[in-house]
């Protein structure tokens, strides 16, 4: 098909496990074949200066652009095909948004903080392989708006607690 | 509430099926009809997610709504949902065509952007829509980058498709293209100049814009950019070297690019676009720059060194120099082995080259750690060397491997110094010698080969000539497919009769010529060409040469396409693949039986070549089983006059045994019929000993053939349906590519320049200029302008037209 495909965003610490990855592709179909994939792109770019400008590489016949910020590291993965600049634009929403999001203190401390921000933002920017956004204030706005939300904002609580909330929502519909 | 959208997230990430969820796809139903901007986009994109048919229906209604929503978020989130739901329920998406369509002419960016994609998708097997779809947008405004860059690609379609049907004689929306070069968006130029590059047969008066723009990006701060822009004029140098040059000052400083991707995809254009005078100096920079890359870098560069070796012949020196030291470096198995291929390869194509080249490879196994690469080279030296000037000093080389590796290379060496020993009459003392040395070697292997050759090239050492059959056996090859020997082997049982090599069946199955899909996992590496057509000449070359019947025939100059010598739905399907060589044709028949109650044995095609006298039939190789949905070919092989374009027609006529088969059981009966069924015939033209071979500048090409072997005639054609009509008829009676677009015809001319290049057996390049015009309301004349490096081809080409 034509239309400009992400195969998959990742989150990485500096040592690169991860904090957090979306793929869209089924190039990886097992969790092994993603590991050993975030591991190959996290050694190829180890030693690289991706921090003023977003550097690319090519490696396994796909395009990866990445840019790195403190102990943060992001990738976006294109097909071999696809325009490049495309993937880099889609990489700097994320970045810039992820910027946003984390109100200037980007590390991995605070990421991991307000874990469920990003991943909302990564739910935010494609949709099954497909851009939906690439400005980051918007981006960021999308997300914000569930947080300024009645009831304690979620930056302040932590996925597993959010997600004893949902499930406690859940079955309080279900008995409705 | 933020907790919500995380359940959305989540129920996503699981992505139960609908029946699981049916209590919360009502919750989500209310939620997509909800105040909440956010809500509804959301809910509409997890429902799309989990929906089944039957949901879908439910909330057809709501989608369609959404997708002309004022609120561009929940539009795109329906319009995606809508990309996603058309692999699976396409029915059902296709009846949105409407609001799509309006989609499409919204103001918001983004919700242009999906319209357009899943517009196009719903539309994408109905050419004249796409053309339309196109059309009106290139005219119209399109609100943002990635919505233009959808729309350069969708053009690129349409211009492939309409090359054709007979359009305007400039290539359709190429304006647009060039438009888009000076877009404000880098990805919407970069996307346009990647399409230009890639347009069919592009002249490098198109490719120019494009190649500036490109050229731009070269020295942008950003390596995102310089490594797209480096990557695409890689790419346009292997087809448009000349386009390319301008960029070299530009690409001699990305040498030195931080980004080693860049660095090394600049490097591998240069090599391809360099011209002979900056070959040294290429080298020299390349020198400095092996050392810093990986190794997977350096192969492609070692690639790239060896095609520009091949271009330029006459800097083997220096560039074989080159290979040889960076062969002595530190280097991995891969890189080495690339090194030492593409060393082979020189030797083989560029006879200057060998003795320096074998020199630069004794040089290297002394010193080389790895086994495989040692035998390969001494088994190489093997078959080259003797064949050499002066063969003795590299014996040496070889009795030295004896000594000092271990037991692998030892026998390796051993077989070589036989093979000296068999070629040259004059070293036979020599070799004798070292070889009575070699039967006290630790390892049984080496003893026994030098017990064998000893034994097999006979007499005592003295010089005498070797016998044909010792030749045969130390040089031949195997009649048979290892993989059949080896299973065959597998089978027998130790007996009183001995293994029979004879029993060994000989066919090889074919596999079926398949292109492989683009999304193959095979690494292709940087500088790798991009996937071309499907290699079928290499496919049938090396079937043809499993053949020995056929291996003396020499290179294969063409194979044409099957041509069918059956009706459809017949109970055999039959057709037939011509191979021209230089004094032979083989004809090889592709057979299918579509009865499973028959197996056919002994299949043959009886050919009457009455009608074709030039020819006479040399070899016939029959398919010794057909059974059911299992094809199989046969061959037959015609000696024709050498450097002859012979024509003719041959009938055929399928001759076999036929054996009923019980289909439940596979059981075949023991008795058969002889049986018989015609065959459509089969005609040899003209066309066939011509190869389509495209040049990228007609006039330059045209200009250097010269004038010496023109032909110049002009021809009446006769009444004719059009123009059009007239053209095609002559490009297929000639078989050559029609360059720069010349074969579309615009419509309501009255006259038109085709213009046509090829290849003639025997390697001629030909260029054919063709003049058409319309003498009164039907008639149509004809000046051909023929020029080639040879009269007898000029002249050849006027009698296929006189007689055609």
């Amino acid at each position: 098909e034509l239309c400009p495909t992400i195969k998959n965003i990742l989150l990485l610490d500096s040592e690169g496990k991860r904090i957090a990855v979306k793929y869209y592709s089924d190039d990886w179909p097992t969790n092994a074949a993603k590991e050993a994939f975030e591991k190959a792109v996290f050694t190829k770019t180890q030693k690289t200066n991706a921090r003023t400008e977003a550097e690319i590489t090519m490696f396994d016949n796909y395009i990866v652009v990445y840019k790195f910020v403190q102990d943060l590291h992001f990738f976006v993965t294109g097909g071999e095909n696809e325009n490049e600049i495309i993937l880099a634009t889609v990489l700097q929403g994320f970045f810039d948004a992820v910027g946003l999001l984390l109100r200037g203190t980007e590390d991995k401390k605070e990421a991991l903080e307000n874990l469920d921000l990003i991943l909302l933002c990564l739910d935010e920017i494609v949709d099954g392989g497909i851009i939906l956004e690439t400005d980051a204030n918007v981006i960021a706005g999308k997300v914000d708006s569930h947080s300024m939300d009645a009831g304690a904002p979620l930056s302040e609580q932590t996925i597993t607690q959010a997600l004893a909330t949902a499930r406690e929502h859940l079955t309080r519909s279900l008995l409705k | 509430m933020g907790l919500r959208r995380m359940v959305y997230v989540i129920i996503k990430e699981l992505s139960p099926s609908a029946d699981e969820v049916i209590i919360v796809t009502s919750s989500l139903m209310k939620d997509m009809t909800s105040k909440t901007d956010m809500y509804r986009a959301n809910a509409i994109r997890v429902l799309c997610r989990i929906t089944d048919g039957t949901l879908l229906t439910q909330i057809e209604r709501y989608l369609k709504q959404a997708i002309v929503d004022k609120n561009p978020v929940v539009a795109s989130a329906a319009l995606v949902s809508g990309i996603h739901l058309l692999q699976t329920n396409p029915e059902i998406v296709k009846r949105w065509s409407n609001e799509v369509q309006e989609a499409v002419q919204s103001r918001a960016a983004l919700v242009q952007f999906h319209a357009l994609a899943l517009l196009h998708q719903i539309r994408q097997n109905d050419r004249l829509a796409v053309n339309k779809l196109v059309s009106s947008l290139t005219r119209g405004s399109v609100r943002s980058p990635l919505a233009q860059c959808l729309l350069i690609r969708y053009t690129s379609q349409v211009i492939r498709e309409s090359t054709n049907d007979t359009q305007t004689g400039d290539r359709p929306f190429y304006d647009f293209l060039e438009g888009c070069l000076r877009h404000k968006a880098e990805m919407v130029i970069f996307e346009a100049a990647r399409a230009i590059t890639e347009l069919n047969g592009v002249t490098s008066r198109e490719l120019t814009p494009a190649i500036t723009v490109l050229q731009l990006f070269l020295s942008s701060s950003k390596p995102v950019l310089r490594f797209a822009a480096v990557r695409t004029l890689n790419k346009v140098a292997m087809s448009h070297p000349t386009a390319v040059t301008n960029c070299n000052i530009d690409m001699e400083s990305l040498i030195s690019d931080q980004n080693r991707s860049i660095a090394t995809l600049a490097i591998t254009t240069l090599l391809k676009t360099g011209n002979e005078s900056s070959v040294d100096r290429l080298m020299k920079q390349i020198t400095n720059f092996m050392s810093d890359i990986a190794d997977e870098f350096k192969i492609v560069v070692v690639d790239a060194i060896r095609s520009l070796c091949l271009k330029f012949p006459l800097k083997h020196r220096s560039l074989m120099n080159f290979l040889s030291n960076i062969l002595r470096e530190e280097g991995g198995f891969e890189y080495k082995k690339a090194i030492v291929d593409s060393i082979v390869i020189l030797i083989r194509d560029i006879p200057e080259a060998k003795e320096s080249g074998l020199l630069h490879l004794c040089e290297f196994i002394e010193d080389c750690e790895f086994t495989y690469l040692s035998t390969q080279i001494l088994h190489f030296l093997g078959i080259e060397g003797p064949k050499t000037s002066d063969p003795s000093k590299y014996i040496r080389y070889i009795y030295n491997r004896v000594h000092l590796e271990n037991a692998t290379v030892r026998a390796g060496a051993v077989s070589t110094l036989a093979k000296f020993g068999a070629m040259v009459d004059g070293l036979k003392p020599r070799i004798f010698v070292l070889l009575r040395r070699c039967l006290f070697d630790n390892d049984d292997e080496v003893r026994d080969r030098a017990t064998l050759y000893l034994n097999t090239l006979g007499g005592d050492g003295a010089v005498v000539e070797t016998d044909e059959g010792v030749k045969e056996f130390l040089f031949g090859s195997l009649d048979v497919p290892l993989v059949n020997l080896e299973n065959s082997l597998k089978n027998y049982d130790p007996s009183e009769k001995a293994f029979d090599i004879n029993s060994v069946p000989k066919d090889v199955k074919i596999q079926p010529l398949a292109e492989k899909k683009a999304t193959s996992k095979k690494p292709t590496g940087l500088g790798a060409p991009p996937p071309g057509p499907p290699s079928t000449v290499d496919a049938y070359e090396k079937l043809l040469s499993s053949i020995p019947e056929f291996a003396s025939f020499g290179k294969l100059f063409k194979s044409s396409a099957p041509v069918e010598l059956t009706e459809a739905e017949t109970e055999y399907a039959v057709n037939v693949v011509k191979h021209i060589f230089d004094g032979h044709v083989v004809f090889q028949y592709n057979c299918s039986n579509t009865i499973p109650e028959q197996l056919l044995e002994n299949v043959t095609v009886i050919v009457d070549a009455s009608e074709a006298e030039e020819f006479a039939e040399v070899y016939s190789k029959p398919l010794r089983q057909l059974p059911y949905d299992s094809p199989g070919q046969t061959f037959v092989a015609f000696e024709k006059p050498e450097g002859v374009s012979a024509v003719g027609k041959f009938s055929n006529m399928l001759r076999f045994i036929v054996k009923e088969v019980d289909p439940s059981t596979g059981e075949v009966e023991d008795d058969g019929v002889e049986d018989e069924y015609q065959l459509e015939d089969l005609e040899l033209v003209a066309a066939d000993y011509m190869l389509k071979v495209g040049v990228s500048n007609f006039r330059n090409a045209w200009e250097s053939m010269g004038v010496d072997f023109e032909h110049v005639d002009e021809y009446g054609l006769g009444p004719r349906d059009s123009l059009a009509e007239a053209v095609n008829a002559v490009i297929n009676l000639l078989g050559m590519q029609p360059c720069e677009g010349t074969e579309v015809v615009p419509p309501n001319s009255r006259s038109h320049t085709c213009l046509l290049s090829g290849v003639y057996i025997g390697n001629v390049k030909v260029l054919v200029r063709l003049q058409f015009g319309l003498d009164g309301p039907k008639d149509v004349a004809m000046k051909l302008a023929v020029r080639s490096e040879d009269e007898t081809v000029s002249d050849a080409i006027h009698e296929i037209v006189a007689s055609g």
